[in-house]
């Protein structure tokens, strides 16, 4: 198991440091610090095995957290940990900076001992830690409240204390996807995959019981069967489904029922959450379309030409997009032309920046540069790095619908009706390249 | 209110500051204190000064000061245990305080604090706390187990926590069953042959139970967990994936990963031609692939199991290759990583692309990158044969970049290619010799001289090229030395006339100028076919040579199974077994995938694993194993538990013996007569025959005659003397005091160094009465082999301090060998085969036992009283052939053959021991 976690700063400097097993001395401190963060030659792993010691790391910002041990850990727990344990620090003081980590050590060091026990990872919901982490001591609480902490911490339903009371019930949906693409020059796609998150933010009174619904399908199929023996044929909404070819589930989702039935229900966490994540790729809307066309002119110069097609309904609009033309490194002099937007080329990321604030679908945009190159000897050709895009657009570039979410608390008086709810898409690009 | 301040004090007398803040009388400043403290704690500056002053705060209602208090007690008990001591009354109370957060926090600091003396407290209170109605304060006493057994794990055993830990696997609280089984996990693992965990189908289903409403980090401990379980059939095996399955969906990848690694390993049991095992071979991929959009440090752990699971199973994910094409801002360790799978994953349905892709990748910036990516295609032009002519081509373009390391590792592979598929792409030699004078590193000279030297005849100028090389020939690196030698040899051979001052120039600088045996050796070999008989040189140098297989860069099948089993861990992620990085006890295991059994008749595979399913006749007493039973046999290989290397030879070597306790001659014993160089250990084996019948019981244990040990001179008047025994599975030591002094003696204790076998004394020696002048009195230690291990010299040397009231007392003893025979060393005979054969000659030992008056019958027996068991028995030509296993106390196996021929009373034992990797 973990036997201890470090915490650095960008020079090595130790701001925490807690050691859980015996076997982890001091020395195992410094060992990480001369071995990785002052090595001469960066780590390529975030795994290193040193003098039979292995140390996983991430950093955040500036901030080295490393977990060391001497055992054959579960490698993938220990990521998931560090991952956690940044987002429950996050959660408590904002930013995970030096300074943050500084002011809030002793909070720090109770909740690494509350998380962490002999290095066996606890309870690292945010929610109840913070029913009892508080540094402000828990005196004035009564029995019934502790009790209600410990049966919340080792609880079915850790995420969730009982008597949550609003006088609104409301809740807010955002389907959040990321479009990612590697095209060739020639306009043939070589992968293609959404990767979408569905974030919820409940604000229910009470053990609400939830169900989602999205257009995924298997559940169409299914109940189009059904359909077809019933109204022999009248399915109609078969068309509109997806193929969804994974999904991942918060903790509060009941898995085997997913399984089973397909279905996704839960109790929701208060507050803002990740209920699912998911992956698409088949039938994927690729918003934009980049056609580039790169010319050498003699030794040094370079002419290119890149024209951008957007592929949505003409209603809508796309926002913040911005394309990024990779220049050489010898790069001494950029001309550009654009017919929409502004370019510009920026020298220190070697790149031609062209930005435009927003775009409707079914349209077309060309920018055109001239690009001059300083005379080199460097043997080495320039790598063509692959031209990236950024954009957002007001729709899920996979499909995917929310049919419905519907909302049952038994206990207190109120119906599905009376949630108010609101459903958002947001397409963003992820990595969107094309090779030129 | 910021606390950064506290790590800026760097001021000198700050110790004494801290002290007198520490006895303050007001709170906060007590607080902003013992912060302080902690802060420097962290940085690393010793404040164990300090301890008194802060224990002395413990006292409080303030929980964030407590916790503080506790942390420093953690860090510095160890250093201050007699301080510590003062600590225990208020972990006491606490453990007593209604609010079961502080009930929980008292349990779980006393655990952490690692002082002998605070143990014994803990006990008590550990005790409540497993019981306690608050699950919080249980799931907390769970992990507490744990801790303590780490500190002293006799203790545990004692107080009968173990059992105590077991009933919490059927709490009703899940999370008390998470940190039960993580504790039982992990406790079992320093007792690789104890049934702790004691899963069954009972108890399996409590944990998938659990596994259901646990916490993530819970359900990864019930998963790993279950991977250890083998199930007794594959319907049990398909019950338990159908409800592991739904894991695969969680947000966790270490629950994904874990629940991967269970039905990886339960789909072995699965007939192939079950509709459930296709579904869930299905089922396995897109998870794998989601893996790959998590942070990318998760993505390397994935990656790193996928390339596992794509050599097992490549079925899986073998429509799956875009996912593994790099990205442009992917960290270089996921690249590296991905073009790997995606050499792997290569096949002739989309070697088009995966081709389009290397090449792309050649031009990268990572020069490690790239490197590996024209390797990559010289690999994939080996693995698809349909593709090896593109490949070739994308080649000879990556060589007209010029860029110095892509043509080097072109040519590299180049030569690779040449060796596949020979007579077919020797058109490009031409294209590679124009680089020649670009080439750096060894390992592309050594490939481009081998290319020069296989083709000589086609090359005009080879003489030259291989002479220009010559000139440096002592700067090169062996490799290339090597090469040129052989390269020119060849060269010789195709065209003596013009090259025989050429050869002569090599051979006399291999031979004569160089310090390098291998090329000295080399080069006389070559030296002397070349001179006695060239057309045998002919046919050994130019010989025709084997086609490079495609996959010398997979994992080999036993490691590759044993990793399956690691999925997750970061065996997995080193591809290396843990033993290989993990120290002491810990991970030694080996673990190994479970072979494939029918429910019933029906279910027939003809492949590996029918022998483990128990066809293996029963009763016959062949020896010889058939082809079968033994693929079996090497699946079960692993079963053996884990061997020291350190302590395997010289139990071979013989320096077992050479002991007098060991030894022969006392009574009517046997006329013990060495033989060869295994004396001392025939000795010891000789003594067990005990044919006298003289000494001890006709069918017990063999027992040595009790000899002085410690003579009264050297111990101020103290006599001891004694023997071991081996009694209903339990090491004794069996004294005899006796006081010579003229004074009483009292307070006895004894102590062991550290020792081979780790033999440590079980309990405190129990001399209760004082010893009276010219009394003497018998007592009987039992010996645990958990203590603390070192090799001695001889092996079985056991050093002893006895205390009195008197002195300390020092001697040392030797053991006879045969009490460490444990009852279950019993080999299966599968195993046992498959071992006997995999044992090298080298660690094997031959000698004999002469004078030896019993039947084999008789000898068995006899043998089996030592806990040596007979395995199977043949005749062979009026020989009886007794094979036997012995399994020492910390898990070694013994293997032994005994020879015993009617009418002869010379025994021959020969015996071997396997060593592990």
């Amino acid at each position: 198991m973990i036997g201890g976690l470090f915490i650095y700063n960008h020079k090595g400097e130790v701001l925490i440091s807690r050691v859980y097993r015996d076997d982890i001395g001091r020395n195992a401190v410094d060992a990480f610090r001369v071995n990785v963060i002052h090595a001469r030659q960066q780590v390529r792993s975030p795994v290193t095995n040193i003098a039979r010691t292995s140390f996983f790391h991430v950093k955040r910002s500036n901030i080295w957290l490393a977990v060391v041990t001497k055992q054959n850990v579960n490698a993938a727990m220990v990521f998931e940990f560090l991952y956690k344990m940044c987002d429950v620090m996050a959660s408590y003081f904002g930013k995970i900076s030096e300074e943050n980590i500084k002011n809030n050590f002793v909070l720090i060091y109770e909740l690494l001992d509350e998380i962490l026990d002999f290095g066996y990872p606890q309870n690292s919901e945010t929610g109840s830690l913070k029913t009892f982490i508080t540094q402000q001591g828990i005196k004035g609480q009564t029995k019934e409240e502790q009790s209600q902490i410990t049966s919340q911490v080792t609880g079915q339903i850790g995420w969730r204390r009982e008597g949550i009371k609003y006088r609104r019930n409301e809740l807010f949906l955002d389907v959040l996807e990321s479009v990612n693409l590697l095209m060739s020059p020639q306009g043939q796609v070589l992968s293609a995959h959404v990767s979408g998150r569905v974030v919820m933010k409940s604000y229910l009174s009470g053990m609400p019981e939830c169900k989602f619904g999205m257009n995924d399908k298997i559940i169409i199929d299914k109940a189009g069967k059904g359909g077809v023996t019933n109204e022999a044929g009248k399915s109609t909404s078969g068309k509109q489904s997806i193929a969804i070819d994974d999904c991942t589930f918060n903790q509060c989702v009941r898995l085997s029922k997913f399984d089973s039935e397909r279905s996704i229900s839960f109790i929701p966490p208060d507050g803002e959450y990740e209920l699912m994540r998911y992956r698409t790729t088949k039938d994927i809307i690729l918003p934009f379309r980049v056609i580039p066309l790169v010319r050498e002119v003699g030794r040094t110069k370079l002419e290119v030409k890149v024209v951008i097609k957007s592929n949505f309904k003409p209603s809508l609009l796309a926002q913040k997009i911005e394309v990024r033309i990779p220049t050489p490194l010898n790069t001494s002099g950029v001309q550009v032309i654009c017919m929409k937007g502004k370019a510009k080329y920026k020298a220190s990321e070697n790149a031609i920046v062209w930005k435009i604030k927003r775009m409707a679908g079914m349209k077309e945009s060309q920018i055109s540069a001239e690009i001059e190159l300083l005379p080199t000897n460097d043997k080495k050709k320039w790598a063509r790095p692959p031209i990236s895009m950024n954009f957002e657009v007001p729709f899920a570039p996979s499909g995917l619908k929310v049919r419905y979410l519907k909302v049952f608390e038994s206990k207190l008086n109120y119906s599905d009706h009376d949630v108010i709810k609101w459903v958002r898409y947001i397409g963003r690009s992820g990595i969107y390249e094309t090779r030129c | 209110m910021t606390d950064s301040k506290y790590f800026t004090t760097t001021k000198k007398g700050e110790i004494f500051e801290l002290k007198a803040e520490l006895n303050s009388d007001k709170k906060e400043k007590k607080k902003e204190a013992v912060k302080k403290v902690i802060a420097s704690m962290t940085v690393g500056k010793d404040v164990s000064a300090l301890f008194p002053d802060v224990v002395n705060c413990m006292q409080t209602d303030n929980l964030e000061l407590k916790k503080l208090v506790y942390l420093y007690l953690m860090n510095y008990a160890k250093s201050q245990p007699d301080m510590a001591i003062m600590a225990v009354n208020t972990f006491v109370k606490d453990c007593e305080d209604p609010n079961p957060l502080i009930r929980a926090l008292a349990v779980r600091t006393m655990g952490c604090i690692r002082v002998d003396k605070i143990t014994e407290y803990l006990c008590e209170p550990l005790r409540k706390c497993l019981k306690d109605e608050d699950p919080y304060v249980r799931k907390t006493a769970a992990v507490c187990v744990a801790k303590l057994h780490d500190i002293n794990a006799q203790l545990v055993e004692d107080q009968g926590f173990l059992d105590t830990l077991k009933d919490l696997i059927s709490d009703s609280n899940p999370m008390v069953v998470a940190n039960a089984v993580a504790a039982l996990s992990e406790i079992a693992e320093s007792h690789p042959n104890s049934n702790l965990l004691d899963l069954n189908p009972q108890s399996i289903n409590k944990l998938l139970t659990a596994l259901n409403e646990c916490t993530e980090w819970g359900q990864i401990f019930i998963l790993d967990c279950l991977a250890n379980y083998t199930p007794r059939d594959d319907r049990e095996s398909q019950s338990i994936c159908e409800r592991v399955t739904p894991r695969l969906s969680h947000a966790n990848s270490a629950v994904v990963l874990s629940a991967v690694k269970v039905l990886m390993k339960f789909m072995e049991m699965l007939p192939k031609d079950l509709d459930y095992y296709g579904t869930l071979l299905k089922k396995l991929a897109p998870p794998l692939v989601t893996l790959l959009s998590a942070e990318p440090e998760l993505q390397y752990v994935a990656l790193r199991n996928i390339n596992l699971i794509v050599q097992k199973r490549p079925e899986i994910l073998k429509h799956e290759m875009k996912v593994f094409f790099v990205k442009y801002n992917d960290p270089i360790y996921v690249k590296l990583e991905k073009l790997d799978i995606m050499i792997r994953l290569a096949s002739q349905a989309n070697i088009a692309q995966v081709l389009a892709e290397l090449k792309e990748y050649a031009t990268e910036v990572d020069v490690d990158f790239v490197r590996k990516a024209v390797r990559a295609i010289g690999r994939c032009a080996i693995k698809v044969e349909q593709s090896a002519e593109r490949c070739v081509s994308t080649l000879l373009d990556l060589i007209q970049t010029k860029v110095n390391y892509v043509v080097q590792e072109a040519i590299v592979v180049i030569k690779d290619i040449f060796r596949k598929y020979p007579n077919k792409y020797e058109s490009v030699i031409a294209t590679l010799c124009e680089n020649l004078d670009s080439l750096d590193e060894p390992e592309a000279r050594a490939a481009m001289i081998w290319i020069v030297g296989e083709y000589a005849e086609r090359i005009d100028n080879a003489d030259e090229l291989l002479e220009s090389f010559l000139e440096g020939f002592h700067d090169e690196s062996t490799q290339v030395q090597l090469q040129l030698l052989t390269a020119i040899v060849k060269l010789f051979l195709k065209k003596p006339t013009e090259t025989q001052e050429l050869v002569q120039q090599v051979l006399s600088l291999a031979t004569q100028d160089s310090d390098n045996p291998d090329l000295r050796d080399r080069g006389y070999i070559y030296w002397r076919l070349l001179s006695t008989d060239p057309v045998a040189a002919k046919e050994v140098v130019l010989a025709e040579k084997p086609l490079i297989s495609e996959e010398t860069d997979l994992i080999e099948p036993t490691l590759l199974e044993e990793l399956i089993c690691h999925i997750g861990t970061l065996a997995s992620v080193y591809h290396k077994p843990p033993s290989a990085f993990v120290e002491g006890s810990r991970g030694v295991m080996h673990k190994r995938l479970p072979a494939r059994t029918g429910s019933g008749e029906g279910t027939e595979c003809p492949d590996v694993g029918n022998a483990a399913g128990g066809s293996a006749p029963e009763a016959a007493p062949s020896i010889i194993p058939s082809q079968g039973d033994l693929l079996g046999d090497l699946l079960n290989l692993d079963l053996a538990p884990p061997t020291t290397p350190a302590v395997l030879l010289p139990l071979l070597g013989g320096d077992i013996g050479g002991s007098p306790a060991m030894g022969a001659g006392f009574g009517a014993a046997p006329a013990v007569m060495p033989a060869s160089l295994n004396a001392p250990v025939g000795g010891g084996l000789g003594d067990l025959f005990d044919l006298g019948g003289g000494v001890g019981m006709p069918m017990g244990a063999y027992i040595p005659p009790k000899t002085v040990w410690l003579p009264a001179m050297k111990a101020k008047g103290l006599e001891i003397s004694g023997t071991f025994a081996r009694r209903a599975g339990v090491i004794q030591m069996e004294l005899v005091l006796t006081n010579k002094a003229m004074s009483v003696m009292t307070d006895f204790a004894i102590q062991f160094n550290r020792n081979s076998f780790g033999l440590a004394p079980a309990g405190p020696l129990q001399v209760l009465t004082p010893l009276g002048p010219n009394q003497t009195i018998e007592v009987s230690l039992p010996l645990s082999t958990v203590g603390p291990v070192m090799k001695m010299d001889p092996l079985n040397n056991l050093q002893v301090a006895v205390k009195n009231n008197i002195d300390v007392f020092y001697f040392s003893c030797q053991y006879p060998i045969s009490m460490l025979f444990v009852e279950d060393g019993k080999m299966e005979r599968q195993v046992f085969l498959a071992t006997w054969k995999d044992i090298p000659n080298d660690n094997e030992s031959q000698f004999q036992i002469q004078d030896c008056h019993l039947n084999s019958e008789a000898a068995s027996n006899k043998l089996q009283g030592s806990n040596i068991f007979t395995i199977a028995k043949r005749t062979v030509e009026g020989q009886d052939m007794l094979y036997m296993s012995i399994k020492l106390s910390n898990g070694i196996w013994v293997l032994a053959e005994l020879k015993v021929q009617a009418g002869n009373p010379n025994y021959t034992v020969s015996s071997g021991t396997r060593r592990d990797r």
